[in-house]
């Protein structure tokens, strides 16, 4: 029996936070775990914070609202700040390290620094943080199978934008190589 | 097995209430809901069914109203404050004994309140969805794939007793995403409505759906005959799960996004000795009394958990007569509460028990 994952995914409305939860919710759905998935919503999202909670167990849900994670990934200092002590001891914690100019001061988490936003646009790939960060998440945690992982990016790409498929890929690998 | 996807619980009603046979959307947009209504609009032009949206959320519900009395399958949705301007053509449906599906994705209250999700509309779904002395059908679904599953029962039931029903969902279940699968099951095949207001070339005597009686003994006979089917529904159609609920001393009730939570906490209680379990009841009206009697022989307490002041806890304490004490934990105004707050509850009640 592999372990839960309780996540916290936070940054600013725009960076791709809600499409991230569901690239991770579709890993683990991929490899036949429960899944649950649930938004912020209303005014915050219009430029303020958004975040996304993402379960995924072998067990029923309960709550889909995660109060303690367990994983929590930050692409802005407001959401590092709000979320950094919610994070369960011997918990992940994912920093976009050029957005985010702080160190996590706990030394009861695992704290990873990736300049995701800055590797994004030195790669070609402006906008593909979120995706960045999901690859090193996957590195770290192994919250699903990589073939799993693969199969949520194709997934999550409708046909219409099938051109980025390549683009999220390369993001997946730049993440994991980091 | 058809394949499993990941949907929006706002979504999953919409798709479910098409393959449920619904040709007929009438709605008003308004958070938390409004993915149920945007994903109508862009499916009921496809299918050859009908989208509207209406200038208001009283005349949704009104053309839902003309709609099920003409005989087709006919559903709005809204959220709290639109659900209290549409109960007035709501307690017009119950008073014409026509069919309806009604979806309200609550979000906090009174007034204009919050967006965030609540339950607080309870009492307005189970006891008075508008003037007059009627019952609607009231399901509380508490994931994804059971809004896809208790769609179509509504809809069944609402026609097999000539009533409206409603979906009592909420923002978080709206909002949220959890894999879901549909049925493979075909061209749904609607029951004949004999009773229905539509063209029929002179070939038999009209019929009138109406709301309106004068003669006040034959509403009152109306009325009794009408609450004479209530009660074959409260006999037979109650239902609810139940967790853990045999050997437990304190059982907790809990409906919809609520009873998710106090899963959680039930299972807390007992990696810590307690032994607590879960009833949940899946529909609201009628309210599973069965289930609470039985639970009540063995049961020292009870635990209504809910997002909203209480309003469940008196329906608790009919059900088990008073027998058992009856407590209640609760977060309002769009807050959900956490698991390890009902577990401090349990923890506080059975040392009073």
């Amino acid at each position: 029996m592999s372990k839960d994952f309780n996540m916290v995914l936070a940054g600013f409305g725009g960076q791709g936070i809600l499409f991230a939860g569901k690239v991770i919710a579709y890993g683990g759905l991929n490899d036949g775990k429960e899944i649950s998935w649930l938004p912020s919503y209303g005014p915050e999202m219009r430029g303020g914070t958004a975040n996304c909670s993402v379960c995924i167990s072998d067990k029923t849900i309960g709550s889909p609202l995660v109060v303690t994670p367990d994983v929590l990934v930050a692409l802005n200092l407001p959401s590092f700040e709000k979320f950094i002590d919610t994070v369960k001891p011997g918990g992940t914690v994912i920093v976009d390290s050029f957005l985010i100019n702080k160190k996590v001061e706990r030394d009861d988490v695992n704290a990873f620094y990736v300049p995701a936003t800055k590797l994004a646009e030195e790669n070609g790939i402006k906008g593909l943080a979120n995706i960045i960060l999901v690859g090193k998440l996957f590195k770290e945690t192994g919250f699903c199978s990589e073939e799993a992982l693969y199969k949520a990016v194709e997934k999550c790409i409708p046909a219409r934008k099938a051109n980025m498929l390549e683009f999220n890929k390369k993001a997946l690998e730049i993440g994991m190589n980091s | 097995m058809s394949e499993r996807f990941l949907m929006k619980g706002n979504e999953a009603l919409a798709e479910a209430a098409i393959r449920a046979g619904c040709k007929h959307f009438f709605g008003y947009p308004i958070t938390p809901q409004t993915e149920l209504a945007a994903y109508m609009s862009k499916r009921m032009p496809k299918i050859g069914g009908t989208y509207l949206q209406a200038e208001s959320e009283l005349a949704a519900a009104n053309m839902v109203l003309g709609a099920s009395a003409a005989g087709v399958r006919a559903m709005t949705s809204s959220s709290s404050p639109g659900i209290s301007l549409k109960t007035e053509a709501i307690s017009y449906m119950a008073g014409s004994d026509v069919p309806a599906l009604i979806i309200n994705v609550q979000r906090g209250g009174p007034g204009l309140g919050g967006i965030q999700p609540s339950q607080a509309d309870y009492w307005q779904a189970t006891k008075a969805t508008g003037h007059g002395d009627f019952q609607i059908l009231v399901f509380a679904p508490a994931t994804v794939q059971e809004m896809v599953d208790l769609v179509s029962d509504a809809f069944d039931m609402a026609d097999k007793y000539r009533m409206p029903a409603m979906i009592l969902a909420d923002g978080m279940l709206g909002q949220m995403m959890e894999p879901v699968e549909f049925k493979e099951e075909g061209e749904k095949v609607l029951p004949e409505k004999p009773w229905a207001a539509c063209g029929h070339h002179n070939q038999r005597k009209h019929n009138v759906v109406n709301s309106l009686y004068l003669t006040p003994q034959a509403l009152e006979s109306l009325v009794k005959e009408r609450f004479e089917r209530y009660e074959k529904i409260k006999a037979t159609e109650q239902r609810a799960s139940e967790y853990l609920v045999d050997d437990a001393d304190i059982v907790l009730v809990a409906f919809g996004a609520s009873a998710r939570v106090a899963h959680s906490a039930v299972d807390m209680a007992r990696e810590q000795g307690i032994k607590a379990g879960l009833i949940r009841p899946i529909t609201l009206w009628p309210f599973p009394t069965d289930c609470l009697k039985k639970a009540a022989q063995t049961a020292k307490g009870f635990l209504s958990v809910e997002m909203n002041m209480g309003q469940m806890v008196d329906d608790v304490k009919l059900a088990i007569n008073c027998s058992k004490p009856v407590d209640f934990f609760g977060r309002t105004g769009g807050v959900i509460p956490t698991p390890q707050e009902i577990l401090d509850r349990i923890i506080k009640f059975g040392g009073e028990l």
